[in-house]
């Protein structure tokens, strides 16, 4: 039991929950932004598979790890674009669209990665990011390698969790997302284009959530092989509503889920005589938990799922 | 532009659609098997040569629609009922466990035929239980389903993991992880000798008749309908959203649970954590390619089995990987919802 605590003291434990939480907070960003915009974007599983895939992919191919990352977004923002043609003038449903887009995004990734890679026993590595300890805070006891010491596209996901915080609440351009995904005819009322601000919110959503996905090959791993995002696209869209579409509580929520993630792995060697797939289970039947808890406080937004067309009501 | 409600569907159009947008899949899928370096004509014919060249071939493509068939009525009654369950995979496997627990010991001695039923109802009531907490949760706190049933099929899978390497281990399967099998008296009997198809074909395409029944000839398949349409509607005409939803999961997680002690009992005896190469995804495609339509889960089931059985064939012949079957399915699921969308709408400018 004791021994269950200390652990807790650890700053490698803390620093593995930046880390693991780091995909979580870029995807369950991307789908924020697709929802405040009146889309539910249920391709996320795939476009992160995919992102992981292209950003390895380029990296693999001689490009840096900055390009793969971009890569990744370039592709996640084009099948954004494809969801959001389906979903918004179309008005396809978004829940079938977007499982046909999580099928295909995956598919494909795995179909072009063994196109162009030559798998043997084990899956080709490349060098992925490394920790970037910032001069002088990376020394602070305990904080400094927990905070200070991780890998590049962690800071990025942290910044864009303010930056998107930022733009949806004060900008004018945040505030046209917002009416998009509230009343798409008072956008319309405004003299702007509700369809294309959906189109944009869903392009700019999917391809942070490329960039989740590309953080898991060019960071966390150093490969990519079949089914790695293992539900975390899932789990993201389980994290809006927990955070009630809020980008703040999105990153709590990420962490909180990252932190149950890194604890039952220390936990496994701790505590004897349970299976370990029990400790698996916990970071899925804890999303259910949460989504129930909170399910009842979180409005979403009031056009949600519901296609905009000019004169219909 | 803009998208307007045709009053009727023309039948050449309804009939056309599907086919087109299936060709439209082939032509799209042929431009990443001209990647691959392959002549796309000729890997369609090694794909077709592969799923209906020979008696083997025939017998092996029918044997791997028998599970889409069920898994594809599973998303076809719910989906008709605007209820996601897309957790299929999970449900097949708690189907396909019940099976083996069952069907291990308890029901042996049993008269055959007896033993088989006892072991099919068992796995479509593990499926069916699997759906009850989702559908609660859905019309109790509004949580969506969707993620819910998603997020249980991993556990499951998980689950799986625990008894066959718990309680339901095979100790004589010299330390691989599997489960115990079931009784050699209470397997599937075969419908050709020496091939794996077995008659489980025939349950399925039983299951998607009585399903066509109930959709269109009882009062709950007319709920369903009037369900899926429109809930605001329906709950102003009497029906009950709820009970409606909860009578639909049952009977949406009891396909998926049929499927997987079909699976069990008609090919391995045993289960294992690959028992299923994704049958449960693979049938919401196999329910959208037929427009959620009974009858149509049929023939989008053996189109999905043959694009699967032919793809190894294709990658053999030409070197592709064998993942194109994925891809072919998964970009006919979207042509297929385009054309769809054309046969209810027309373009006005």
């Amino acid at each position: 039991m004791s021994e269950a605590l200390e652990i807790l003291g650890t700053a490698s434990l803390w620093a593995a929950v930046l880390r693991i939480a780091t995909p979580l907070i870029l995807g369950a960003l991307g789908a924020l932004i697709c929802e405040r915009a009146g889309v539910l974007n249920l391709g996320i599983e795939g476009i992160m598979t995919l992102g992981a895939m292209v950003g390895w992919l380029t990296v693999f191919l001689g490009a840096d790890l900055w390009t793969g990352i971009a890569a990744a977004a370039f592709f996640g923002a084009l099948f954004g674009l494809l969801h959001a043609m389906l979903t918004v003038p179309l008005g396809l449903s978004q829940h079938v669209a977007g499982l046909g887009i999580t099928l295909f995004a995956s598919s494909l990734s795995y179909y072009v990665y063994r196109l162009v890679v030559d798998v043997g026993a084990s899956p080709p590595t490349i060098e992925p990011f490394r920790p970037l300890a910032i001069a002088g805070l990376s020394d602070i006891p305990f904080l400094g390698p927990v905070l200070f010491a991780q890998t590049a596209p962690t800071y990025l996901a942290l910044a864009a969790v303010a930056i998107t915080a930022y733009v949806l609440a004060r900008t004018p351009l945040g505030l046209a997302v917002r009416m998009a995904g509230e009343n798409p005819h008072a956008v319309e009322a405004q003299g702007l284009d509700p369809n294309a601000i959906r189109t944009g919110a869903v392009m700019v959503g999917s391809a942070l959530m490329a960039v989740g996905g590309a953080f898991l090959t060019t960071a966390a791993f150093n490969s990519f092989f079949p089914h790695m995002v293992q539900g975390r696209g899932w789990i993201c869209i389980a994290l809006v509503v927990f955070a009630a579409w809020r980008p703040g509580k999105a990153l709590l929520g990420a962490l909180l889920f990252a932190f149950f993630d890194a604890y039952q792995l220390r936990l496994q060697h701790v505590v004897q005589g349970l299976p370990y797939q029990v400790f698996l289970m916990a970071p899925y039947l804890l999303s259910i938990l949460a989504l129930v808890l909170v399910s009842r406080r979180g409005r979403a937004p009031e056009a949600l799922m519901t296609p905009y067309r000019r004169g219909e009501r | 532009m803009r998208l307007e409600r045709r009053a009727d569907v023309p039948l050449a159009l309804a009939a056309t659609a599907p086919l087109g947008a299936i060709l439209a899949a082939l032509a799209l899928s042929g431009v990443l098997i001209a990647a691959a370096g392959a002549n796309p004509l000729e890997a369609y014919a090694a794909m077709l040569h592969g799923a209906f060249g020979s008696r083997l071939a025939i017998t092996e493509t029918l044997a791997r629609a028998t599970p889409l068939i069920l898994t594809g009525l599973a998303a076809a009654v719910a989906f008709r009922a605007r209820l996601w369950n897309i957790g299929g995979e999970g449900q097949l496997y708690m189907g396909a466990l019940a099976a083996v627990w069952l069907g291990h010991s308890a029901l042996v001695g049993l008269p055959p035929a007896l033993g088989i039923l006892v072991m099919m109802l068992a796995g479509m009531a593990a499926g069916a239980a699997l759906l009850i907490g989702p559908v609660i949760l859905r019309v109790r706190f509004g949580v969506d389903e969707v993620v819910t049933t998603l997020l249980l099929n991993f556990v499951v899978i998980l689950f799986v993991g625990m008894m066959i390497e718990g309680p339901l281990r095979d100790p004589l399967a010299f330390g691989w992880p599997q489960s115990v099998p079931v009784d050699d008296g209470l397997l599937l009997p075969k419908l050709v000798e020496r091939t794996r198809l077995h008659i489980g074909l025939l349950v399925a395409a039983g299951a998607a008749l009585v399903v066509w029944v109930i959709a269109a000839r009882t009062v709950f398949g007319m709920r369903t309908r009037a369900a899926g349409l429109s809930p605001r509607a329906a709950a102003f005409a009497g029906v009950s959203l709820p009970r409606t939803l909860v009578g639909v999961g049952l009977l949406s997680g009891a396909l998926a649970g049929l499927a997987g002690a079909i699976e069990v009992a008609g090919l391995k005896g045993y289960v294992t954590t690959d028992l299923s190469p994704g049958y449960g995804y693979a049938g919401i495609v196999v329910a959208m390619l037929a427009a959620l339509n009974p009858i149509g889960v049929v023939a989008s089931a053996l189109f999905v089995a043959v694009a699967f059985v032919g793809a190894d064939a294709m990658s053999r012949a030409v070197g592709t990987p064998s993942f194109i079957a994925d891809v072919i399915v998964s970009v006919s699921l979207l042509t297929m919802l385009v054309a769809l969308l054309f046969t209810s709408y027309r373009i006005r400018r």
